[in-house]
């Protein structure tokens, strides 16, 4: 697979001058998926973004269209809602869809919403990104005015409302209980599951909830079919993949690429290479803050896809490839993610809110040389009593980059206990 | 400020706003308004929250005043104490912190003598540290009010400080 000529679904307009205008993206063929998947049955689209094997785009992976098709077929009201909580480090993908192509994500969200019989949707925005909603709102204008949103949605007797929701700065409600519950005017902790959102979900009603680019990848599949879609990237890992490449890299950047590229490739072909060249890699850090780093040899031959980077021991996560090279202190660096994670926590569960705390301060205590010996047992032994035991996945999130980070530099922790300092920076 | 607060009033403009606010939501789930209400009031209001205008809020959308109090402690956007006209807040997170954000918090401090956490007696500005803001691949960066500042070096943050109206 080379680094040139790649199929670009999401980000194929985000380079034209104008291209958020919804006049540049009808002169690029937007709105013509609507138009065919009007022509459909809503289980058809289903069908064909099932066969399409599109997993989630926002971390968790889980299937798009097996997503849908859990909507049961009652006449409760139903929901779809975007999650543009984009909020999880390193990660930065969705904010050029929005900014850049927010009609390729409302037309992906009236086929959606078509596809699962929801009227009413929510873009829920994170409220940092204010000149991104005002970008998403003026395309939501637009597209009233031109008719693909309302009560006849390109002339037929189809009905979608569509609006924005912005957050106000909470990581937790990235995850959709939480992002649920502060659409509904509380505080953002996320719901006990089952019931899962399908069946009970924004005020009682079934709900699908899917990642910006998820839904940004729907016109593209009912325009060139499922099976096209299927085609792109590797078994169980189909289609396009935003990274948002950030760290010690000479271009960083957010690239779409093919899942299954070599990550040297991404890093090298793509990202302008390693600051200071491959061998000055210590670390990637592949999807996101939650997903425990992997060492350099490792690097060297994982593909990013979902499965690979699973057997490697990590996740393709948000896919925000973090870049640390050799003078990057381990231990500092998951400290300040634990630190992030306390900050964050809900203190709905215990162990989370309990263990998140104490996560960060035995990091930051070794950080400063004032680790104890045992301490990356004790580091272990608390991350094992988050891990699993709480509502959310925060917990896990906030345990994975410390264990992840102990068993991939055992040798560094060491260090900082027995000396007191860091034998890196 | 205080003589403000105490006879808050959405101005026309804002009251129109929340007209526009409510109808995004089903007409029986004016709850859901309360968020987007708390940003407006915040606007209004001089860029904070004070416990007048949480009520005000509770009142408008006609919800108990402590379940506006648990949203707006619950959400970091929400300021619950005075903020400088210029609300400059820096990402420490980590693919910021690999960019050298160290280096524009130190050239933020200095700039604007202040500490982390802390505002200027002038009112003009309020400086704090805060978690990723989803720039990363443009790191570092900071945000003041609405507006994102990226690809920040120590010189840069200097001259946009100066630059601020």
């Amino acid at each position: 697979m080379s680094g040139t000529a790649m199929t670009k679904i999401v980000y194929k307009n985000i380079h034209l001058e104008n291209s958020h205008t919804l006049a540049v993206y009808k002169a690029n063929g937007g709105y013509q998926a609507l138009e065919k998947a009007l022509t459909l049955t809503g289980d058809d689209i289903i069908d064909e973004v099932k066969q399409s094997g599109i997993r989630g785009r926002g971390g968790a992976g889980f299937p798009a269209g097996l997503k849908w098709s859990f909507i049961p077929k009652d006449d409760r009201a139903k929901y779809l809602v975007c999650n543009a909580d984009e909020g999880e480090p390193g990660t930065c993908k969705d904010r050029d869809i929005l900014r850049y192509d927010p009609h390729l994500l409302i037309e992906g969200m009236i086929i959606a919403g078509y596809a699962v019989k929801a009227e009413r949707g929510y873009i829920y925005i994170r409220g940092e990104f204010y000149r991104e909603a005002e970008r998403v709102q003026a395309a939501i204008d637009e597209a009233y005015a031109a008719g693909y949103l309302g009560d006849r949605v390109m002339g037929r007797e189809v009905r979608f409302q569509l609006a924005i929701h912005r957050g106000g700065g909470a990581y937790v409600c990235g995850e959709e209980t939480g992002l649920i519950e502060s659409l509904e005017g509380k505080k953002g902790q996320p719901r006990l599951k089952p019931p899962f959102p399908a069946n009970i979900g924004l005020y009682g009603g079934p709900t699908v909830i899917n990642n910006v680019e998820t839904l940004s990848s729907v016109p593209a599949i009912i325009s060139n079919g499922g099976a096209w879609y299927g085609k792109l990237g590797v078994p169980k890992s189909s289609g396009t993949k935003l990274f948002s490449v950030s760290g010690h890299v000479n271009k960083p950047g957010n690239y779409e690429v093919e899942l299954g590229l070599p990550m040297r490739v991404l890093l090298e072909e793509y990202a302008g290479g390693v600051r200071g060249g491959w061998d000055n890699l210590k670390g990637v850090i592949p999807g996101g803050s939650s997903t425990p780093v992997l060492t350099k040899s490792v690097c060297e031959t994982v593909t990013m896809d979902y499965d690979a980077l699973s057997r490697a021991g990590s996740m393709l996560g948000s896919g925000a490839v973090i870049v640390l090279d050799r003078s990057v202190c381990i231990v500092r660096a998951i400290a300040r993610l634990s630190r992030f994670y306390r900050h964050e926590s809900c203190g709905q569960c215990s162990p989370c809110r309990e263990g998140t705390g104490w996560l960060a301060q035995v990091m930051e205590r070794i950080e400063q040389g004032k680790g104890v010996q045992g301490d990356m047992d004790l580091l272990l032994s608390i991350s094992e009593n988050i891990q699993g035991k709480t509502i959310c996945a925060l917990g896990d999130a906030a345990a994975m980059p410390v264990v992840g980070a102990i068993k991939a530099f055992p040798e560094e922790f060491q260090y900082h206990v027995d000396h007191g300092r860091c034998m890196v920076a | 400020m205080s003589e403000l607060q105490k006879t808050l009033q959405f101005s026309e403009a804002a009251l129109q706003q929340a007209e526009l606010i409510f109808q995004r939501y089903p007409a029986d789930r004016r709850d859901s308004a309360v968020m987007p209400l708390l940003h407006l009031a915040q606007r209004e209001f001089g860029g904070w929250l004070s416990q007048e205008a949480l009520d005000y809020v509770a009142a408008f959308v006609g919800m108990p005043p402590i379940r506006v109090y648990e949203v707006a402690t619950f959400y970091t956007m929400y300021n619950l104490k005075p903020v400088g006209k210029y609300h400059v807040q820096v990402c420490t997170n980590i693919s910021c912190w690999l960019c050298a954000s160290d280096d524009i918090v130190k050239a933020l401090q200095e700039k604007l003598r202040l500490p982390l956490g802390g505002s200027s007696s002038d009112g003009r500005f309020t400086l704090t540290e805060v978690e990723c803001l989803g720039a990363c691949v443009n790191a570092p960066m900071m945000q003041i009010n609405d507006d994102y500042y990226e690809n920040l070096t120590p010189a840069q943050v200097s001259e946009i400080i100066d630059r601020l109206p």
